[in-house]
């Protein structure tokens, strides 16, 4: 079979972004050098292949050192741990283009940087940073990020996997679910209550590599959307761990949680990306496509999806560069990242729905990538704190009430 | 026998005492044949992107293939109302089963039966009935799909017949027809006046069927791309009531009839799904089903199916007493699919990330119907059908 | 070969059952009727009899109010020939019932009476029996295999641990059991057709009842689940609960 990407009748032109509101006029000469870098990077690398990777169900494993020579993983590392020391813009901004290629390979970053580096640099020792960062940030240490359970979905406090010290070290029992990366992870951070505790705070993480006798690896592969990205679940068998495997300044529930708030600050700027492709393919479609004499792009009813779509991204953008400039102040607070998460997925969800519309029965086929984008958006729908999930983050913080149980 | 996890649909304002009891009868036999039969192999079947052939004998035994059409011609003569239940049936198990027998009684048997000869009836109708000819449709071209009336495929009358040339796209069932119904233009290229329907057996040589591959919806069902080089028929093979591109348009009224049911089966099926997930799937010690934002979500699927319901109900009592013009049934169409677009999507939702795996169905739902709102008229074209109704203008 | 199939119609095992005021019976509002499920496997083993001897006659004969000519057309709809109804409103007497059946049965010149073994509504078990008992004739109750061989039908039994084989002289009396068949949907054609086919319509009633329902109650609503608490903290709470209240360790 010839890879999907050739069967276009005609090939689409190269992607652009669309900027209405000249929101790039926020952004510095140097966030936009590095966008243009990744952009080129994706467009060369991943774009040519990405959708026979996602019918293969494939993730493309070697790219994880090309992403490290690169610095897109864990980029708000500082240097002295082998980072590039980048700001949250900019981390933004490369979570936008991964995104903006497929769903699954941003995962692969943001469980990386935000998920597996950000823990080990907030609560990790000193020994643990020189020790895991820098093979990290080059991508020769793939991580993964265990805090989900089968039950224990939109209530991680519920988590019954335990983590019970001994004369020597701890030993790690329980089943984890939906982790991504998982299969080629080299060490999970894997949250746990501690010495048999049911209290949300007894709950710290810890370092384990996926070797360790009692660690076992399921690939989750039945699924329609985030094809590209290895899901799995992971069960820990009385797994012995060393005394360092735990992180030491992690303690309670708020551990894991500020790790999430990170990787949704990334999804923010993702999603972004899809939407922005998904748009530009419709863009590109409709202007091409003839029906009726003219293109769908002289009619009213397409100027009214494409008007709709640009207007969102368009807020989309506006929130992403504002919530990334305050989390660079040290003042994104979870809500306002659960705002952004919330808002820019569900937009991206309707931009990608729509834009597969407009491109009419090609909009199936898996040479085109709206489609695509619209499946893996519903995992993000759900991933990172559901929508709903989101919906009561807010809501807890504008009425001071909390409508969880 | 029925088991108490049994699929037993969906029906909160008893519609059920609006059918009789033929038609109830009708709906329980497929309902029942979708669980036992599709069910069990419709996940793999889709996840292998192949169309579950082994299930033809079983559909034409049970008679779903031109089942409004009359007993003469080895149909089941049901009314409308009850046609409509066997695709409202159908859908709840997949989409692509619902297509395959909607082209087979909607866009193949239909126009034989309405612009055949006598003995074109005689000779393709009962073996369509029965499975043992499987047709396809041929209209939509790669540059023209939602206006077909500019269609260039030509057929050039000889002194013996017909030689047909072009290219077609996006046909149901196109790889394993046995029999194609292609439409093509007669006389001069501008003129739609002379597109005429012609039946085409795919053995003919100078005909090709090929699968079009790496599709993200509507995987169990084949779609092919048909290509006819020279085809040479006889003179019989042309559809003799066949005129104008009003023909093929009436053989898709049929067809959309049927998905404004078929929309239904799907939303029922999907929400079926999802209050069994909610009532089950417990999160913060209580099922999910016990919280405000699941309850407003099933409560909103419920109300768009009962409205649904109501309006395919209606649509096909008008469609019996040949009251359904082709904008009433574009209004329903319209609707029930875009309706349960959006079922479809909040309950994989609902389903949070188990919602992405094959072994659930609202996803690959979620998938299949975005085929159905372009197929068949899209959305958009639709909306401007109504329009013109509306206003008298056309705005295409 | 001629066989009679007596049917009855039941509420669908999914269906919500509500007793009505009188606490003696059902409330039939809203509640789906279906053929009596092993009365099905009556249904396809007279069918499939017929088909294989290439002729004879099946027919269909049911007791009851006006509603069971729906389940006698879903009968005819699955292949039956043609359908009595014996109209009225059968007793709480399963003898009472068989005579009325037997009314008809026993001038029918049937060479086989089928039945399903049960009805779910009721577990009654006791109308095959009685109608063979009645008609003088052999009677095989819970078949799971059929097979006529000239004037005798060969069955097997499922017993418990084991099979029974055994043969009847015909004409017999035979109660079906699961397993004996997979009974077939009723085609689209067969629906359509059922509707042109015989149902005859014979005013029944119940004479000389001795048995009467005096109450009727629905199993005990199960309490409510409860969590005892989460992770290996909950063990304790778990073991004392099933040993003192659930009282199964």
């Amino acid at each position: 079979m010839k890879p999907l990407a050739q069967l276009h009748p005609e090939p689409l032109p190269p992607f652009s972004h669309p900027d209405v509101l000249a929101t790039d006029t926020l952004l510095s000469d140097a966030e936009k050098a590095l966008r243009a870098e990744v952009r080129g990077w994706v467009d060369e690398r991943l774009m040519p292949r990405i959708n026979d990777l996602y019918f293969a169900g494939e993730f493309p494993g070697e790219i994880a050192t090309e992403m490290g020579r690169m610095g897109l993983l864990g980029p708000t590392t500082p240097k002295e741990y082998g980072g590039p020391g980048r700001s949250s813009v900019d981390y933004g901004l490369i979570m936008c283009e991964l995104l903006r290629c497929a769903s699954g390979i941003r995962s692969f970053a943001s469980v990386q940087s935000s998920l597996v580096m950000f823990p080990i640099r907030e609560y990790g020792s000193e020994e643990q940073k020189r020790r895991w960062l820098p093979p990290m940030a080059r991508g020769e240490v793939v991580g993964c990020f265990g805090l989900t359970e089968p039950d224990f979905g939109s209530n991680p406090a519920g988590m019954i996997v335990d983590a019970t010290e001994t004369a020597d070290g701890w030993v790690l029992h329980g089943t984890k679910k939906w982790l991504s990366n998982g299969p080629s992870a080299h060490v999970a951070v894997v949250w746990a209550k501690t010495n048999g505790s049911d209290d949300p705070k007894s709950i710290r993480g810890f370092l384990v590599e996926t070797d360790r006798p009692g660690v076992t690896v399921h690939r989750i592969d039945d699924k329609f959307s985030l094809r590209v990205s290895e899901s799995s679940a992971m069960s820990f068998d009385q797994v012995k761990l060393p005394k360092d495997a735990l992180l030491p300044k992690s303690g309670g529930l708020r551990s894991p949680l500020s790790c999430l708030t990170q990787a949704r600050y990334g999804i923010v700027w993702g999603t972004l990306g899809a939407a922005m492709a998904c748009y530009d393919e419709a863009l590109q479609y409709a202007v091409r496509r003839v029906m009726f004499d003219k293109p769908l792009a002289a009619t009213q009813l397409q100027q009214e999806r494409l008007a709709d779509m640009v207007t969102k991204i368009t807020n989309g953008q506006l929130l992403a560069i504002h919530l990334g400039r305050l989390k660079d102040a040290g003042q994104a607070t979870p809500a306002q990242v659960s705002l952004a998460k919330r808002h820019n997925v569900d937009m991206a969800c309707e931009v990608a729905r729509e834009a597969r519309r407009l491109l009419g029965a090609n909009g199936i086929l898996g040479g085109w990538h709206s489609m695509r984008h619209m499946a893996n958006l519903e995992s993000v729908y759900t991933y990172e704190g559901t929508h709903d999930m989101h919906t009561l983050i807010i809501g807890e913080a504008v009425t001071g009430m909390a409508a969880y149980r | 026998m029925a088991g108490s996890a049994e699929y037993t649909g969906v029906d909160f304002y008893d519609i059920d005492s609006l059918l009789s009891e033929e038609e109830r009868a009708v709906r329980d036999t497929v309902r029942q044949w979708v669980s036992d039969a599709l069910i069990p192999v419709i996940g793999t079947a889709y996840d292998e992107g192949r169309f579950p052939k082994q299930l033809i004998p079983g559909m034409a035994e049970l008679g779903l293939f031109g089942a409004n059409l009359p007993e003469e011609y080895g149909c089941a003569g049901l009314n409308n109302v009850a046609y409509g239940l066997i695709m409202q049936e159908l859908e709840r198990g997949d989409s692509g089963i619902r297509s395959f027998a909607s082209v087979q009684g909607a866009l193949v048997m239909y126009p034989i039966f309405a612009f055949g000869s006598d003995e074109q009836k005689q000779h393709w109708l009962p073996k369509l009935a029965s499975g043992e000819e499987i047709g396809c449709f041929g209209l939509t071209e790669p540059d023209f799909g939602s206006n077909p009336a500019g269609m260039i495929t030509t057929a050039r009358e000889t002194s013996d017949g017909w030689v047909l040339n072009g290219t077609k796209m996006w046909i149901t069932n196109g790889s394993q027809a046995t029999v194609a119904i292609v439409w093509a233009k007669t006389g001069d290229i501008d003129d739609a006046k002379g597109i005429r329907g012609f039946i085409v057996p795919t053995n003919t040589p100078g005909f090709t069927g090929k699968d079009q591959k790496g599709k993200l919806s509507l995987r169990a069902s084949d779609t092919s791309e048909l290509h006819l080089q020279d085809v040479h028929l006889p003179k019989d093979a042309i559809l003799p009531k066949s005129a104008g591109i009003k023909s093929p348009l009436m053989c898709l009224t049929q067809a959309r009839y049927g998905i404004a049911w078929g929309g239904v089966g799907a939303a029922m099926a999907c929400y079926d799904e999802a209050r069994r997930y909610a009532m089950n799937r417990v999160m913060f010690g209580r099922p999910i089903a016990a919280t405000q934002l699941q309850q407003e979500r099933l409560a909103e699927m419920l109300t768009e199916i009962t409205k649904g319901q109501l309006l395919a109900l209606q649509l096909g009592r008008l469609k019996d007493q040949g009251k359904a013009t082709p904008s009433r049934v574009s209004l329903a169409k319209r609707n029930n699919v875009n309706m349960a677009c959006e079922i479809a999507r909040e309950a994989r939702r609902l389903l949070g990330a188990n919602g992405i795996l094959v072994e659930y169905h609202s996803m690959r739902h979620l998938a299949n119907l975005e085929s159905v709102y372009t197929y068949e008229g899209t959305h958009d074209m639709h909306s401007l059908i109504l329009g013109q109704e509306i206003t008298g203008i056309a705005a295409y | 070969m001629k066989i009679a199939v007596c049917i009855r119609r039941v509420p669908d095992t999914t269906a919500k059952i509500v007793i009505a005021a009188a606490g003696t019976a059902i409330d039939p509002a809203g509640v789906k009727f279906v053929p009596n499920p092993y009365d099905e496997f009556a249904l396809e083993a007279a069918i499939a009899l017929k088909e294989q001897a290439g002729d004879g006659e099946t027919v269909a004969v049911a007791f009851g109010p006006d509603s069971v000519q729906e389940t006698l057309r879903t009968a005819l709809a699955m292949g039956i020939d043609r359908a009595v109804h014996l109209q009225g409103e059968p007793s709480a007497d399963g003898l009472a019932n068989a005579r009325v059946l037997v009314s008809h049965l026993k001038d029918g010149g049937y060479d086989l009476v089928l039945f399903g073994k049960l009805a779910v509504d009721d577990y009654g078990q006791q109308t095959g029996a009685m109608v063979a008992e009645l008609l003088e004739r052999p009677c095989a109750t819970a078949i799971a295999e059929l097979e006529v061989q000239g004037g005798t039908v060969k069955v097997m039994r499922e017993i418990e641990g084991g099979t029974e084989g055994a043969t009847c002289a015909l004409p017999a009396v035979l109660t079906c059991d699961k397993g004996l068949n997979n009974p077939r949907l009723p085609s689209l054609k067969g629906i359509m057709a059922a509707k042109k086919k015989p149902l005859d319509v014979t005013p029944a009633s119940v004479e000389g009842a001795q048995a009467t329902v005096v109450s009727l109650a629905l199993p005990p609503e199960r309490p409510a689940g409860r969590i005892v608490g989460e992770g290996a903290a909950a063990v304790p709470a778990l073991l004392e609960a099933l040993t003192s209240e659930a009282k199964v360790l």
